[in-house]
């Protein structure tokens, strides 16, 4: 019955989605005010495809077996909240979740916008409708989550203990809401499109969920990032994966369309390049998705592949990107572009921002699907990793660093004051920083080398903004940016510190034996086995001290039976300037253990900086949306924000 | 045609059409299957470090560059695979030899092809790679042209 | 924005959505082939992998007739299946000579008893080292090499009864 309903949801959220479509055309090619049923039945599409979604959560907390959905993916001896999450581990269960967020952003849009004109507005939810139908089509047709099983088997299948962890549990839905929130972005791009209104309230319009979807796609990739860094054994925190990539690539885009959205909101130019951005960020999440789960791509993290849901995810892709950008190549002839920008101003300086960070994702881009390109046109096989990747974005990312501690100081217009001047501490800290690094460490290589410069440049330009006035005077946008631009910094020298200073010790020890590893010495005391609920495993015992104070570290090698799999589970500790990281590997012949580790200086600064950079656009996200809550009660607020 | 190959990762390598159901979804796969090993231990430099700090950094970086045949999508530094751990073996012993790393790498490349170095070669094929960073940057540069005055200009 | 600039992303998706089409179309093939074919076997001495049988090394394989250079594993699965159709290669004149890749005496009798000896030499690899320079990527592969000691194909993956009229034909025509 639950499940019924459910799937009868859908079809109804399905069946309007259509219906706002059909109202959209009314509404482009006559006058018909259709804003009021379309904003209706667009809450009413999210109110339904919310409680399909619903009805899918219930069916799997109950461990309703007669769902073969809940049948192939879960198991009554679950813990509750990996029954729960569950849902959304697998191809249905999160495209199902992909289609509400849709929905759900749709009918949000719907509700609390009031900005924006009102058949753009209309064009825009019909275009969000538009892209819902294509994924409901799928759902429905090919990948039905509400399938039922007869006769309904006593128990699961689904035990598989490696899913059932917090970071596999929670990182897709992050993922998804900065995925599928991009889809507002394309929305109102392809709306504004179809009207002809792309102007500065659009862009106010868009900005506050251009913002939210990059906030979450921030935190998603910082996270995943992390649970890989720690969860897999290997020490590194990205790889490069085509996976991985496909969840930077809508973030890049993402990035650039920020940075033209305000540029846009204050002085209505960049018309064509944000439309063009707000398309070619929600085309990377789809292009993402595409390569997640079609199997296409060779990649560590790959998903349950299936080539024929990878064909319809290439139909819907060809579909919507193809038909943004034919309406871009139509009517983006009545995009006029204002004036050319001065040299030293804002615009000038985010026009460049832009300008590189689409150069890293076109090399991103180009590095993740060359070897499939090359492969088709000439039958070679050769393999682009880490190392590419590494080379190129590396120096872009040093430059784009770099300006990042200029563009903030720079008016708007046209910039008169001796900015450079202001940036002579910050660039004098840099130069110390390389100057400090090539004297305590001559062998460094010369990227770490850079970074710690740029970063130690970077820490103090981006306070800048704020020197000079009263801080808490300042808007909050501003404190977003500065913080933002601070987490860029703490980042590049966690990465930087990682590439300079990490030292690894791998070695075959006996129980006993003392390894070195930078200033620690571990000792290996004894590897007993030990078992969990559906694991037996090797636990090391190893004790660690720099001087004074030891502690011990527990690594495991666990062997799992139901699939037979073995995991290592790392044992780290951190401390305010490092983290000790160890891994245990197997026995060998004469009763010594492998033994992997690392002690890596301030690494955590890469995933505190990932947060900050993510906590910086949720204060600029709430320093716009303020105002707009104020509105309601203050006239003045309304007066200067409107 | 069916190949054993000892605890791979790539869930999409035959080996592992017969998991793939049994995973029926997220196949992040964080483990390797316990599957038929070789009865023999890892080779003696699989698994430690050269003596010499700066040898062992040479090979640390050679093999961070190497792809592994077995498991696809890591580095043989990362791998658990037992022909990667040979080949680890292979490139340590041969660096602490004197060997030079693109030596190494070029005798790899004539065994298996560019497919298993993770930097594009030089080969012409890869020129793509190599000129796209700053194709890129001219042909961004020429399309923002209109944009931003520069002095003098107009 | 002229109208030509406007075309260009038009463009590049209609070349991205070729290509992907392609790749879903025709799936990778996931098999890394050996970059020997076509040239001399690299010089190798490999011991005797059982008391009994002879090693390997790579003047064996020079030496006047075509040889099947079989790369198996008594822990390898699927090896078990081509010991038949290795043995019924052998009965008609075929010599196949075996490397034994991380293996042991013990093991490899076992392996032999339980699905047939078609080899003239075993040479035991206990760490990879001649599969690696063969430029084989796992096991069982087998390399078909001529009477000067030159590959002149490889087979990756266990051979079964289909392959055997081909391997006989071939080893004719590099007679």
């Amino acid at each position: 019955m639950i499940a019924e309903t459910g799937l009868a949801a859908l079809w109804l959220a399905a069946g309007l989605a259509a219906y706002q479509f059909v109202l959209m055309v009314l509404a482009l090619r006559s006058d018909i005010a259709v804003t009021r049923p379309m904003r209706g039945v667009a809450v009413i599409q999210g109110v339904l495809t919310l409680l399909a979604f619903g009805m899918l959560l219930l069916v799997f907390a109950r461990s309703d077996m007669s769902v073969a959905l809940v049948f192939e993916n879960s198991n009554s001896a679950k813990p509750f909240i990996y029954k729960v999450a569950g849902a959304w581990g697998n191809h249905e269960g999160s495209m199902l979740m992909w289609v509400t967020i849709l929905a759900i952003a749709g009918a949000f849009v719907a509700l609390f916008s009031r900005r924006t004109g009102e058949r753009t507005l209309t064009a825009a939810l019909g275009s969000q409708a538009v892209l819902a139908l294509g994924f409901y089509a799928f759902l429905l047709v090919a990948s039905n989550p509400f399938a039922r099983l007869f006769p309904a088997p006593p128990d699961g299948q689904g035990l598989n203990p490696l899913l059932q962890d917090p970071g596999l549990a929670f990182h897709p839905p992050t993922l998804y809401l900065g995925y599928v929130g991009l889809s507002v972005a394309f929305s109102f791009a392809v709306g504004a499109l179809l009207t002809g209104e792309v102007d500065s309230r659009l862009a106010r319009a868009m900005r506050p969920w251009v913002l939210g979807a990059w906030i979450l796609l921030t935190l998603g990739i910082t996270a995943g990032s992390y649970w890989a860094y720690y969860e897999l054994g290997w020490g590194g925190y990205w790889f490069w994966d085509p996976v991985e990539n496909a969840s930077l690539m809508p973030w890049l885009a993402a990035t650039a369309l920020l940075h033209s959205i305000n540029v846009l909101a204050a002085r209505g130019a960049l018309k064509a390049w944000t439309m063009m951005l707000a398309v070619i960020a929600f085309s990377m999440s789809m292009v993402g998705t595409f390569l997640v789960r079609s199997g296409i791509l060779t990649s560590v993290h790959a998903f349950a592949i299936d080539p024929q849901r990878g064909t319809f995810l290439l139909v819907l892709l060809a579909i919507y990107v193809g038909a943004a950008f034919v309406l871009f190549a139509v009517r983006g002839a009545s995009l006029k572009e204002g004036t050319p920008f001065e040299l030293v101003s804002r615009e000038s300086g985010l026009v460049v921002n832009n300008l590189l960070l689409s150069v890293v994702l076109g090399i991103v881009f180009l590095g993740t699907l060359y070897p499939l390109f090359i492969e088709a046109l000439s039958g070679e096989k050769l393999s682009v990793g880490a190392p590419y990747f590494n080379a190129l974005a590396g120096p872009l990312a040093l430059l784009l660093a770099i300006m990042v501690g200029i563009g903030p100081l720079l008016r708007w217009r046209r910039e008169r004051r001796p900015v450079f001047g202001q940036l002579k501490i910050p660039a004098l800290i840099g130069v110390s920083a390389l100057v400090m690094t090539i004297l305590a460490a001559p062998a460094m290589h010369i990227l770490p080398r850079l970074g710690f410069g740029v970063a130690a440049y970077l820490i103090a330009a981006s306070i800048l903004p704020l020197v000079g006035r009263n801080p808490l005077r300042a808007p909050l946008a501003t404190w977003g940016m500065v913080v933002s631009h601070f987490g860029i910094a703490v980042a590049l020298s966690g990465m930087a510190a990682n590439a300079a200073f990490s030292s690894e010790r791998l070695a075959i020890a006996k129980p006993g034996e003392i390894l070195t590893v930078g200033p620690w010495q571990v000792q290996l005391e004894s590897v007993t086995p030990t078992a969990g609920k559906n694991w037996t495993a090797n636990e090391a015992e190893l004790r660690a001290s720099r001087g004074q104070g030891a502690f011990t570290l527990k690594p495991e090698t666990r062997y799992y039976s139901d699939p037979p799999t073995e995991t290592n589970e790392s044992a780290i500790r951190t401390f305010w300037n490092g983290q000790l990281y160890t891994v245990v590997g197997k026995e060998d012949a004469s009763g010594a253990w492998q033994l992997r580790l690392w002690w890596k200086p301030f690494v955590t600064l890469i995933w505190a900086g990932g947060a900050l950079i993510a906590i910086g656009g949720a204060l600029a996200l709430l320093g716009r949306l303020l105002p707009l809550l104020r509105r309601r009660r203050f006239p003045e607020w309304r007066r200067r924000y409107a | 045609m069916n190949r054993n190959s000892s605890s791979p990762k790539n869930p999409a390598s035959s080996k592992y059409r017969i998991w793939v159901p049994a995973f029926a979804g997220l196949t992040i796969l964080l483990g390797s299957p316990a599957l038929a090993d070789s009865n023999l231990p890892p080779a003696y430099w699989a698994n430690r470090q050269l003596p010499n700090a700066s040898q062992e950094a040479q090979a640390q970086a050679l093999m961070e560059q190497l792809r592994c045949l077995v498991c696809q999508g890591q580095s043989i530094a990362d791998s658990d695979a037992e022909l990667a751990g040979d080949m680890r073996d292979l490139v340590r012993r041969r660096i602490a030899a004197g060997e030079k790393p693109s030596a190494i790498r070029s005798w790899l490349i004539q065994r298996y092809g560019t497919w298993i170095s993770y930097r594009p070669t030089d080969e012409p094929a890869a020129w793509p790679l190599w000129l796209a960073p700053l194709a890129l940057l001219l042909a961004g540069a020429w399309l923002i042209r209109g944009r931003i005055k520069l002095k003098g200009s107009r | 924005m002229s109208r030509g600039l406007r075309l260009i992303p038009i463009v590049l998706l209609l070349f991205l959505l070729s290509g992907l089409a392609w790749r879903l179309i025709k799936p990778a093939d996931t098999a890394v082939p050996s970059q020997m074919v076509e040239r001399q076997v690299p010089p190798f001495a490999l011991p005797a992998a059982l008391p009994g049988k002879p090693g390997l090394n790579a003047a064996d394989l020079a030496s006047g007739k075509p040889h099947l250079l079989n790369i198996f594993a008594s822990w390898c699965i699927p090896c078990a299946s081509e010991g038949k159709v290795l043995q019924e290669l052998q009965r008609r004149g075929v010599t196949v000579d075996g490397i034994a890749i991380r293996d042991t005496p013990d093991a490899l009798t076992a392996f032999l008893a339980r699905n047939g000896d078609p080899y003239q030499r075993i040479g035991s690899d206990r760490q990879s080292d001649v599969q690696i320079a063969l430029g084989s990527s796992g096991v069982p592969e087998t390399f078909v090499v001529d009477a000067h000691g030159v590959i002149r194909r490889q087979y990756i993956g266990a051979l079964n009864a289909s392959n055997i009229p081909g391997v006989l034909r071939e080893l004719e025509e590099i007679r």
